[in-house]
């Protein structure tokens, strides 16, 4: 085992055990917290796999904003403590961890296909890119050439989200 | 060649994330737990750009502005939703009954 | 190509013009008669004179393959390709004179006629709609353009028919025409179909070209397309069973049954049987339906007309006959006689109905005059009217003189060409010899009923009133020139076609040739005996003598009575007069069961029933207690709609996963 692949099953198992805790503690803070860390650990991950840019979005869209936002609604609402029926009883976990356990079944299945060989780029090659252009121009080439017009349709989405977050949100217009 | 360990690892994120939405009754845990999809799938996409290209990065950027915006959304329901019944419990979230 | 064909799509296109403009003046300007007048007539001597040119071109030019100009593609879908083309040949031509011809003097003609009516301008609106659909009728070179034009004539019949559409039964007799079109118009839809399934074109010459290759002689397909034509051809033109719609249409203005029932749109179905003549040729047993059912239609239509008191209705009765003369013409395969008696008659009939128009006009002022309310169309109420209008009761002579088949008139050579040529079939199927001495008996009741139209009209005492006599007036020059014009053609149209042992002979037989010698071929030589020949014209001699001198003998117009006191005619008269009680029999046959099934059947079980109850209301039961199941799952709980959900993705990815 190479050190990189040391390092990339260290933190899938911080990933997943971080998930498990995630879904399984009865207070919506400690999941909360539970699910920034298989974030920071998914963000190793990234780097891992030569995905830089992707990895500095993840910590400080996901681990940062996105999450601030969900435990500032959290204390807002006042929801820190767990309720009662917050979860389902043993009999329900066990079905629902049992139609996960499906679920990963079918998927490993599926992950087994291995793309088309003429498909592939040769070992290395999001590397050599990268020391080329630089991290964020792996992105921002294909981003603000081909991906030009889905780009602009999702920031029209984000002001979409926007508008309607607060129209939600606010007691009265 | 990390490409089928890290599609392991997804699929299994990405199972933990279905259970727990099927586990949980608290709605922002749920949205917690679809969070976790959208990231599993974001591991996908980035192990296979690894492989095949770097629009699979691009496109995870995407999901993630998608993310960001079904986030601000979604609160702002849940906030609407607790103004309305003081629980964000789905279990008295029922205005859908036929 | 000779420059002048080029110009024909202007033959076509100035009548539509001429529609669309009296079209907007009706709407918008209808008191501006004078320029109505203008458009509506100048448009069709225009297209008169062109079409002269035209005709003049293909005269002037070697014989010569049929001149298709194509305009544009219509509808290209697979193998199957329209295009919009007129097809110019000596046919279409000869078509082309008569109709532009007789419809440019009736345009006249109607400018009297038609002077005071209100709808003054939709009337030439319509009548420049139907001359354009008539020449797209007789240009087309395809079956689907020649089809747009059959049934624009038809929908221009309509709508002169029912022209004074106030009058309900003026209205009915418009949707009677209607109707019994549309099951011609079915056959030739289906004749298409089938020709379209064994050819694979649908194009005059590609068909033509292709058809002794595909078709054997009196196969089955082609006599089944034939006989689906011929279906066609009794609607628009009235043979049996189809003809009842025509006496009906004489409820439109007299013109109208001048032009579009006598000249041109009900000879349609002779100028499509001599069109696909090839096919007709390659079917006997078809030709010969053909030429039966226009010499039972023939004799059928005389025996009615011999006691109609509407003086249109005996006309109309005539011309259902002599369209069945025609028809046993190219049923017989003697294309260039069929198309002959076609020309002829559009003269001579043509001037029946105008000057029957310029008759009635006398009488409807007449009683105009004094305020009486009696029919202007009644024989009973005429009589004697040879003193008031001289020129009309010649005119009416000569045409007369010409239908009856007197020497030396147009009819006499085209009846009789007609006549001799069933009597040369009769050398190889004696069939042919029954459908001609029908033909002679035809021809007898002609000259009989004809005369005494006219006995009735213009001789005797005069019937119409003690204070309306003085009303009586002869028509305008703008009613009487269209006549002379008429007239003349009546009297010289034989010269086309003398019979073959007069000098001269045959030129219309031999025009036509290029287009008739694709069925030769199938037929056999037509040649006639110069005596059997001499024989047949002196027979017909006596028998139009005979018809004349026996209706002038016989009928006694001094006894007659006015229609308001006339007697109850009984016995066979009654008969005749009801027509044989055709339309009843239709009437008990198609009409009341048709009726009953329409209420019994499909209104109270099947729409009742059937849609409303099991289908509307059935289906409406059942999309409800689907819905009351479907209720059942909607608890409302986001948790079991995911867990649905998801159970779904598995089952999913299950069927994914080979």
């Amino acid at each position: 085992m190479s050190g990189t692949e040391a390092v990339f099953w260290f933190f899938a198992a911080v990933a997943i055990i971080s998930a498990f805790l995630c879904i399984t503690r009865r207070s919506p803070v400690a999941s909360a917290l539970w699910l920034v860390s298989t974030l920071f650990a998914l963000a190793a991950i990234f780097v891992l796999l030569d995905a830089h840019f992707i990895a500095a979005i993840q910590v400080l869209v996901y681990a940062g904003a996105i999450m601030v936002l969900f435990l500032f609604v959290i204390m807002l609402l006042n929801l820190g403590r767990a309720g009662p029926t917050d979860m389902l009883g043993w009999a329900g976990r066990l079905v629902m961890f049992a139609v996960g356990a499906l679920l990963v079944v079918e998927l490993w299945v599926l992950v087994r296909i291995v793309p088309a060989e003429e498909l592939q780029l040769p070992t290395g090659a999001m590397v050599q890119l990268t020391e080329q252009e630089g991290a964020v121009r792996v992105i921002s080439e294909p981003l603000f050439r081909g991906f030009l017009v889905p780009f602009e349709i999702t920031s029209i989405l984000l002001l979409a989200a926007i508008v309607g977050a607060v129209v939600l949100a606010k007691r009265k217009l | 060649m990390l490409l089928g360990p890290s599609l392991g690892v997804s699929a299994i994120l990405f199972s933990l994330g279905v259970a727990g939405v099927l586990l949980r009754r608290n709605a922002i845990v749920i949205f917690m737990c679809i969070e976790l999809m959208l990231n599993a799938v974001n591991l996908s996409f980035v192990a296979l750009a690894q492989q095949l290209g770097r629009e699979g990065q691009v496109i995870v950027f995407f999901v993630m502005a998608v993310a960001a915006a079904e986030a601000a959304v979604g609160l702002a329901i849940m906030i609407a939703i607790y103004r309305h019944k003081s629980s964000v419990n789905v279990k008295e979230i029922n205005l859908l009954r036929g | 190509m000779p420059a002048s064909v080029g110009w024909v799509w202007l033959v076509v296109l100035l009548p539509l013009a001429g529609f669309v403009a009296n079209g907007a003046l009706s709407l918008l300007r209808p008191e501006a008669k004078r320029a109505v007048s203008a458009i509506g007539v100048g448009v069709l001597v225009l297209s008169f004179l062109i079409a002269v040119g035209v005709v003049g071109g293909v005269a002037t030019a070697a014989p010569h393959s049929p001149y298709v100009l194509t305009y544009w593609q219509w509808m290209p879908a697979g193998g199957l390709e329209i295009d919009l083309a007129f097809q110019v040949d000596q046919l279409s031509a000869v078509m082309l004179m008569v109709v532009t011809g007789v419809s440019m003097v009736i345009h006249i003609f109607s400018v009297g006629y038609m002077g005071d009516d209100p709808g003054y301008a939709r009337y030439f609106a319509y009548l420049n709609l139907f001359v354009f659909f008539m020449l797209v009728l007789v240009l087309g070179a395809n079956f689907p353009v020649m089809f747009v034009g059959w049934e624009g004539v038809g929908l221009c019949s309509y709508l002169l028919i029912g022209f004074w559409f106030e009058n309900n039964a003026f209205a009915d007799a418009g949707k009677k025409a209607f109707i019994m079109n549309r099951i011609g118009d079915f056959g030739f839809l289906i004749a298409m179909f089938m020709i379209f399934h064994a050819v694979g074109s649908l194009s005059f010459v590609e068909v033509f070209e292709a058809a002794p290759g595909t078709f054997e002689v009196g196969g089955t397909t082609i006599t089944l397309i034939t006989l689906a034509l011929f279906l066609g051809c009794a609607g628009k033109s009235a043979q049996i069973p189809l003809y009842t719609w025509l006496p009906d249409a004489m409820a439109g203005p007299t013109p109208v049954s001048a032009l579009i029932h006598a000249a041109t749109m009900v000879t349609a179905g002779v100028y499509l049987v001599a069109r696909t003549n090839v096919l007709f040729a390659i079917a006997p047993v078809s030709s010969f339906v053909v030429a039966a059912v226009g010499a039972a239609t023939a004799l059928f239509a005389a025996t009615i007309a011999l006691k109609q008191w509407d003086i249109k209705k005996v006309l109309a009765y005539s011309t259902v006959s002599q369209l069945g003369y025609m028809f046993m013409g190219v049923g017989v395969g003697a294309y260039a006689a069929g198309m002959f008696h076609l020309t002829t008659h559009a003269f001579f009939k043509a001037l029946l109905f105008l000057g029957s128009g310029s008759v009635i006009h006398a009488l409807h002022h007449a009683y105009h005059a004094t305020h009486r309310h009696e029919d202007a169309q009644d024989m009973r109420n005429m009589g004697g009217l040879r003193r008031a209008m001289p020129w009309t009761t010649g005119f009416m002579w000569v045409a007369t003189l010409a239908i009856a088949g007197v020497p030396l008139f147009s009819g006499f050579f085209s009846k009789d060409e007609i006549l001799a040529m069933t009597f040369v079939r009769g050398h190889d199927a004696g069939a042919f010899y029954v459908l001609w001495m029908v033909g002679v008996v035809a021809a007898l009741l002609t000259a009989f009923y004809m005369t005494r139209m006219m006995l009735y009209t213009f001789h005797g005492p005069n019937r119409t009133g003690e204070q309306e006599r003085g009303h009586l007036r002869e028509a305008p020059w703008v009613m009487t020139g269209p006549l002379l014009v008429l007239a003349v053609g009546s009297v010289f149209a034989g010269l086309l076609n003398l019979p073959a042992i007069l000098p001269g002979s045959g030129w219309l037989h031999h025009w036509l040739e290029p287009v008739t010698e694709g069925s030769a071929a199938y037929l056999p030589d037509l040649h006639l005996g110069s005596d059997t020949e001499w024989m047949l014209l002196g027979l017909a001699t006596v028998v139009a003598a005979a018809g004349i001198l026996g209706a002038w003998n016989f009928l006694k117009p001094a006894q007659l009575k006015p229609a308001r006191e006339a007697p109850v005619e009984t016995g066979i008269q009654r008969v005749l007069l009801r027509k044989w009680y055709v339309d009843e029999i239709y009437d008990w046959l198609v009409v009341r069961p048709v009726m009953w099934m329409s209420d019994r059947a499909f209104w109270k079980v099947m729409d009742v029933k059937v849609i409303d109850g099991a289908f509307v209301n059935g289906s409406a039961t059942v999309a409800r207690a689907l819905g009351w199941v479907g209720s059942r799952f909607q608890t409302g709980s986001v948790g079991v709609y995911l867990f649905l959900f998801v159970m779904g993705v598995l089952i999913l990815m299950r069927a994914v996963i080979r």
